[in-house]
């Protein structure tokens, strides 16, 4: 199954689970389907017209969704998908 | 105080001398521009112990006297070190050039929960003090914790 590498802030709603496994096909399924397994994310990747948050990036290995077929983006058997917080502030 | 500023004594954040001089060099050598970096270390219940500050790139277009912004490759590396070298990741630091060390309301924004944000006020190249910040469960508020320890025993 893929596996989704779950960054270190939000391991407290994944009972401090690194990775969860998932069935779906495509990105925007299978988080979506995180999300559902683990309700404590769902503020932190989607947003209220159900896309995936403009704050959060989520990789394939080493590529951007982005530059791929963003949610739509097909998934392999040992895919990893990365979950990867905006950082940035200032004052 | 800002109001999404709330006190708390419950959370202690210990840092080594050798973390502590790393992110003074690095804010002093990168003034008048913010810098930033990641924390690594060890978390256990109430307490935090961060043991490493690694310098990251500061990519933010346009004005870094004002703002930072971090790769999000550098931040997919961050996490895989963390997981290969056997450290928890606590947080991340930056400074705040000719400004006090209390977080903005652009670092809510995007603070993310349990991290440890660590500002550093740089006052014309020189280290003034250092603070450290995490957001509470409602995540409309950061809290302060309490820096200990920053002797020579570690
Ligand atoms: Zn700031």
């Amino acid at each position: 199954m893929a596996k989704i590498l779950i960054p270190t802030p939000l391991r407290k709603f994944t009972e401090n689970n690194a990775t969860v496994e998932v069935t779906k096909n495509t990105i925007g399924d299978s988080i979506h389907e995180l999300a559902e397994k683990h309700p404590g994310l769902k503020k932190h990747l989607i947003d209220e017209k159900g896309d995936i948050r403009s704050f959060i990036r989520i990789y394939l290995g080493d590529d951007d969704i982005k530059s791929l077929d963003g949610p739509s983006t097909r998934i392999e058997e040992n895919s990893l998908i990365s979950i990867i917080p905006a950082i940035a502030g200032g004052m | 105080m800002e109001t999404y500023l709330i006190k708390s004594e419950t959370t202690t954040l210990k840092i080594t001398p050798e973390a502590y001089h790393t992110m003074i060099e690095h804010g002093e050598s990168g003034f008048p521009n913010e810098i930033c970096g990641f924390l690594y270390g060890k978390y256990s219940g109430d307490e935090k112990l961060i043991t490493l500050a690694k310098p990251a790139e500061n990519v933010k277009e346009g004005d870094q006297r004002r703002r930072f912004e971090i790769d999000p490759r550098d931040y997919q590396r961050a996490e895989v070190f963390a997981l290969t070298e056997g450290f928890d990741f606590l947080g991340i630091y930056h400074t705040h050039p000719n400004h006090p060390a209390i977080p903005s309301i652009h670092d809510l924004k995007q603070a993310m929960p349990v991290f440890s944000y660590i500002i550093l006020s740089i006052q014309e190249g020189k280290f003034d003090h250092i603070r450290s910040w995490q957001i509470d469960d409602q995540e409309n508020k950061f809290f302060e914790e309490n820096i200990t320890n920053l002797n020579q025993n570690g």
